[in-house]
């Protein structure tokens, strides 16, 4: 029989509710594999104790037959989800002893749905990065390695922690939040299923917000089945968030059918960028041979403004953070660093309390919010969002789902990007129209690099229409049979 | 008003911003309370403290109630509005930005008539009105080092009522205040208290020559809080800017604070204003989008604003402009005369009444007419008895007297006193006889000429009869008797 923590949520979800095994058990396997793990730094905060105690009430509801959709299932949370009583850190100093009197709505149908806490996940600091190299905490390390180079790599961002804590079989899933390729990347360069869903699918009351028009929070599992479990119990509408939408959620699970015949995905030309690797290029191709032998329908499609969105994007999301970030002011809660007077201790404590990269977008969101530049920069950014969203009601009209790579390269090492922001920024490149329309998004582990490094396919769907994502999504894994493990788990 | 100037005659240009708070249990973006005088901190909850991740919901009711006093003004109501973050530091902003309607509000231009003093009234335009959310208040006098923040109010509904630069005197600026007071009172929309901040006014003034179509640079005076402080800071600031400007200066447009102790008005320094408010739609809260058939209802709903009680009062009572205008300036006060002239045989009885007696009793105890110690109906009773002549108009005063003191009504009193009007023809020649017999000499000269006499006879008898006897028949014996 296979390691406790090798186990997919379906299968563990079966196993609990035929009781094969229990939830404590289950939970404590994977309370041992976190502590072994602590060289990935995957966590900020580990909750053990948590975790037992909440799988032994699991025991309980199984034993009585009324267990949820996750019951007794033990899950990594992002440490942008605030969490009742337990730290919530944004991995950033300025949370410094941030205990939440309260708990996010997605963290909530969690437990509600019998989900175990094993503890929150470094990440990008307030979710700025795509290596997770920014956090306070410290830098996570992707489990994977390039063959015959032991160079740690970094798990890809903001949404590092839980990406390497799945993918090192510590947490059997993992929520993310993705607000321009956050959940997807992480995913596709550590060899799991990422899902960004539609804007206003998943509340985001209780989620330290970054850019509040584009954060989504979703979820990142080992299979895609899995995911269609977790988004089930994560999604909700929620009256707390004004953004959130009033559509019942769907059983995802069964949308997994295994059939797409006479489907019609969509190629944008526009994604074929230049620089491109050859092997994402062959993967693409690769993807699109698959979804064609499962008869479905390929055609090429256009989305003109696709050049705009990373400029649009880092206009919008610093705006947008800029003016979110605002209340870390040492007023209330968090650090304060006091000064001789109240700029005094803003400056002192603002400075000590955000890292490069936050001080940075703080600043860039600011600039184009000024007056005098509102115009030329955020103004202009919106209209070309306005356009991006436009591309994709055009392209849908010629085809259901847009199968793309996740990101243009495999993950790097840590360091090599870090002194050129624009060729970090340049990760999302893929990822970020979706973000900017309001679309739902998924990355399907879907290959190998000539390294050794997973790589990942995405497919974009239309507004809502996650269970078609989730169908191709199926589709794309089954045929790509990505068995690869990182090194060290067998 | 004009000032006149060493170099020639200035008209004043006013414009004034309110803010109103909105009349609601809950506050704008989240349900906690919003009591005025509560424990500091006591009404606060994670969305008015910013905390992470805490995100704002439109309270409906505060909308509807904006919604409401956008058509109390006769303005547009716009179907589509939008919120945005103006964004700035400050210790008792907790997100670090107030959402507040910026270019879309949802209020559009209408209009406001003064009743001036004299009789005239005057249309003042109102450039819009839009919700926004109150900031919470520093305390810097709990601690010799420190600041105390109270996030009580943090979060609280207002609307920010703009007006044209429409005025132009203090006086107008006061009638303007009182008039948008009341109308907000009878929508019920804000209490308008001033002395509790829920009624506080910025006021934008700037100074031309007369007969000038240009608009000189305006000053704004922040934050005043009563309307006799609006009217003193704006007549202050209008007579600095004219000698400024007649001493070769020029006006910087610059926001200045009113200090009522002094009567001045003062420049904030510049750094507290130099603010680039870096407004944007804000991401947290859709476009706010209105039924048109929710407007319409609203409408239909509306209360009888002063306005048209006004010309009701006019016509129906046939009451002056002047006491129209008097009796409707504050809804109670409309109320409360309309219960007592309601079917009176003449209303301006009740107008006079309510006007003289009553207001000089409220005014020496202080009172609103709502703590009145004699109610409507009690009046009105008093009101009945010289109607059907049980009482004389000057008995009934000292009735209203004792109502006051005893809280008793004026039927009560009458009988217990043994007050009532003598109205028996025998009793009342009997003391016109006794008159006439004791005064010889007045009859003789009234009887050659000099009939105002008949005054000091009334007197006499009402004398005579302790003041009970009714004057109207007491004058006609009299008459008769003396043969005039």
């Amino acid at each position: 029989m296979a390691a406790l923590t090798d186990l997919t949520i379906a299968e563990a979800r079966d196993q609990l509710r035929a009781r094969k095994i229990s939830a404590r058990e289950l939970a404590q396997a994977h309370v041992s594999a976190v502590a072994k793990a602590k060289q990935l730094n995957a966590f900020i905060t580990e909750t053990p104790e948590m975790a037992l105690s909440m799988a032994t009430a699991s025991d309980q509801r199984l034993k009585a037959g009324d267990g949820g959709a996750l019951e007794g299932v033990p899950l990594a949370i992002k440490d942008l989800f605030c969490t009742k009583d337990v730290l919530t850190t944004a991995a950033s100093h300025i949370l410094h002893g941030f205990k939440p009197p309260y708990e996010s709505t997605v963290s909530a149908n969690l437990w509600k749905a019998g989900a175990v806490l094993l503890g929150k996940t470094n990440l990008d600091e307030f979710a700025m990065g795509s290596s997770n190299t920014t956090s306070y905490y410290g830098p996570v390390h992707n489990p994977w390695q390039r063959r015959g180079d032991n160079r740690p790599l970094v798990p890809g961002g903001s949404s590092g922690g839980s990406a390497a804590a799945v993918a090192a079989r510590v947490a059997m899933g993992a929520t993310g939040t993705d607000t321009g390729g956050s959940i997807r990347q992480p995913a596709a360069f550590c060899g799991l299923v990422g899902l960004k869903p539609t804007y206003g699918r998943c509340s985001r009351w209780g989620i330290v917000a970054f850019a509040s028009s584009l954060d989504q929070a979703g979820p990142m599992t080992r299979t895609v089945r899995d995911a269609a479990i977790m988004l089930g119990a994560m999604a909700s509408h929620d009256p707390k968030d004004s953004t959130s939408v009033p559509r019942p959620v769907p059983d995802y699970e069964k949308a997994l059918t295994g059939d797409i015949r006479g489907l019609k995905f969509g190629i944008p030309k526009e994604y074929r960028i230049d620089g491109m690797a050859p092997e994402i290029e062959k993967l693409w191709q690769q993807g699109i041979e698959w979804l064609k032998a499962a008869g479905a329908t390929p055609v090429e499609i256009s989305l003109p403004h696709t050049k705009y969105a990373l400029p649009a994007y880092y206009i919008i999301a610093p705006a947008e953070a800029s003016s979110n970030l605002a209340r870390y002011d040492g007023v209330r809660f968090g650090l304060r660093i006091p000064g001789d007077s109240l700029d005094g201790m803003y400056e002192n404590t603002r400075a000590e309390g955000f890292g490069a990269e936050v001080q940075r977008r703080v600043m860039i969101g600011t600039y184009v919010l000024s007056a005098g530049y509102y115009d030329a920069y955020y103004l202009k950014a919106q209209r070309v969002r306005s356009l991006i969203a436009r591309d994709f009601t055009e392209a849908y009209k010629k085809c259901d789902v847009i199968l793309t790579p996740t990101a243009p390269s495999a993950a790097f090492a840590i360091g090599e990007k870090a002194d050129d922001p624009i060729a970090m920024y340049l990760n999302d490149v893929f990822t970020v129209t979706v973000n900017l329309a309001g679309l739902p998004g998924i990355s399907v582990p879907a290959g190998l690099s000539a390294e050794g490094l997973p790589l990942g396919l995405q497919l974009i769907g239309r507004a809502f229409d996650e269970e078609t994502l989730f169908r191709v999504a199926g589709v794309v894994e089954k045929a790509a049979n990505f068995t690869a493990l990182p090194p060290g788990i067998s | 008003m004009l000032i006149d100037g060493k170099t020639g005659t200035w008209e004043l240009v006013i414009g004034l911003e309110v803010h109103a708070q909105v009349t609601s249990k809950a506050k704008l973006f989240s349900g906690a309370d919003t009591v005025f005088g509560a424990e500091p901190n006591t009404q606060v909850s994670f969305v008015d403290a910013a905390f992470p991740g805490m995100l704002p919901v439109i309270n409906r009711f505060c909308v509807e109630q904006a919604v409401k006093t956008g058509l109390g003004l006769g303005a547009e109501i716009n179907l589509v509005s939008i919120f945005d973050r103006k964004n700035y530091f400050y210790a008792d902003l907790p997100a670090g930005y107030q959402i507040s309607q910026y270019t879309r509000p949802v209020v559009g231009k209408g209009t406001l008539v003064l009743d001036m003093p004299d009789g005239q009234s005057r249309t003042v335009g109102i450039t819009r009105l839009h919700l926004e959310q109150d900031a919470g208040k520093s305390l810097h006098d709990q601690h010799p080092t420190k600041t105390y923040v109270d996030l009580n109010r943090s979060g609280v509904a207002l609307m920010e009522i703009v007006s044209e630069p429409d005025l132009r005197s203090p006086e107008e600026a006061g009638a303007y205040l009182k008039k948008l007071r009341a109308i907000l009172r009878y929508l019920g929309t804000c209490d308008g208290n001033m002395e509790e901040g829920s009624m506080r006014c910025d006021a934008n003034v700037s100074v031309r020559k007369q007969g000038s179509k240009e608009l000189g640079t305006r000053c704004e005076i922040k934050n005043v809080n009563s309307v006799r402080f609006v009217m003193q800071a704006i007549e202050y600031e209008a007579n600095r800017q004219v000698e400024l400007i007649e001493e070769g200066g020029t006006v910087q447009q610059e926001t200045r604070l009113f200090d009522s102790g002094k009567g001045v008005t003062r420049s904030m320094r510049s750094k507290e204003h130099a603010h680039d408010y870096r407004y944007f739609p804000d991401p947290d809260l859709l476009p706010l989008v209105l039924d048109e058939k929710w407007v319409a209802g609203l409408k239909a709903a509306l209360p009888e604003l002063p306005d048209t009680k006004r010309e009701r009062f006019i016509k129906d009572f046939k009451l002056s402009p002047y006491d129209a205008s008097v009796l409707v300036a504050e809804k109670e006060q409309a109320e409360y005369f309309e219960a007592v002239a309601q079917g009176r045989k003449d209303p301006k009885l009740a107008a006079n009444w309510v006007m003289s007696e009553l207001f000089a009793v409220l005014n020496r105890q202080n009172l609103d007419i709502a703590r009145s110690p004699v109610k409507a109906t009690a009046l009105a009773g008093l009101l009945d008895l010289i109607e059907n002549n049980t009482i004389s108009g000057r008995i009934a005063k000292d009735v209203f007297a004792e109502m006051v003191e005893s809280g008793k009504d004026a039927a009560a009193i009458v009988e217990q006193k043994g007050l009532k009007q003598v109205t028996d023809t025998g009793a009342i020649e009997k003391a016109v006889d006794d008159v006439i017999a004791a005064n010889a000499d007045k009859v003789e000269q009234i009887k050659a000429g000099k009939v105002q006499l008949i005054g000091w006879f009334v007197g006499q008898v009402m004398k005579g009869t302790g003041g009970k006897a009714n004057p109207g028949m007491v004058n006609e014996i009299l008459k008769k008797k003396l043969g005039i």
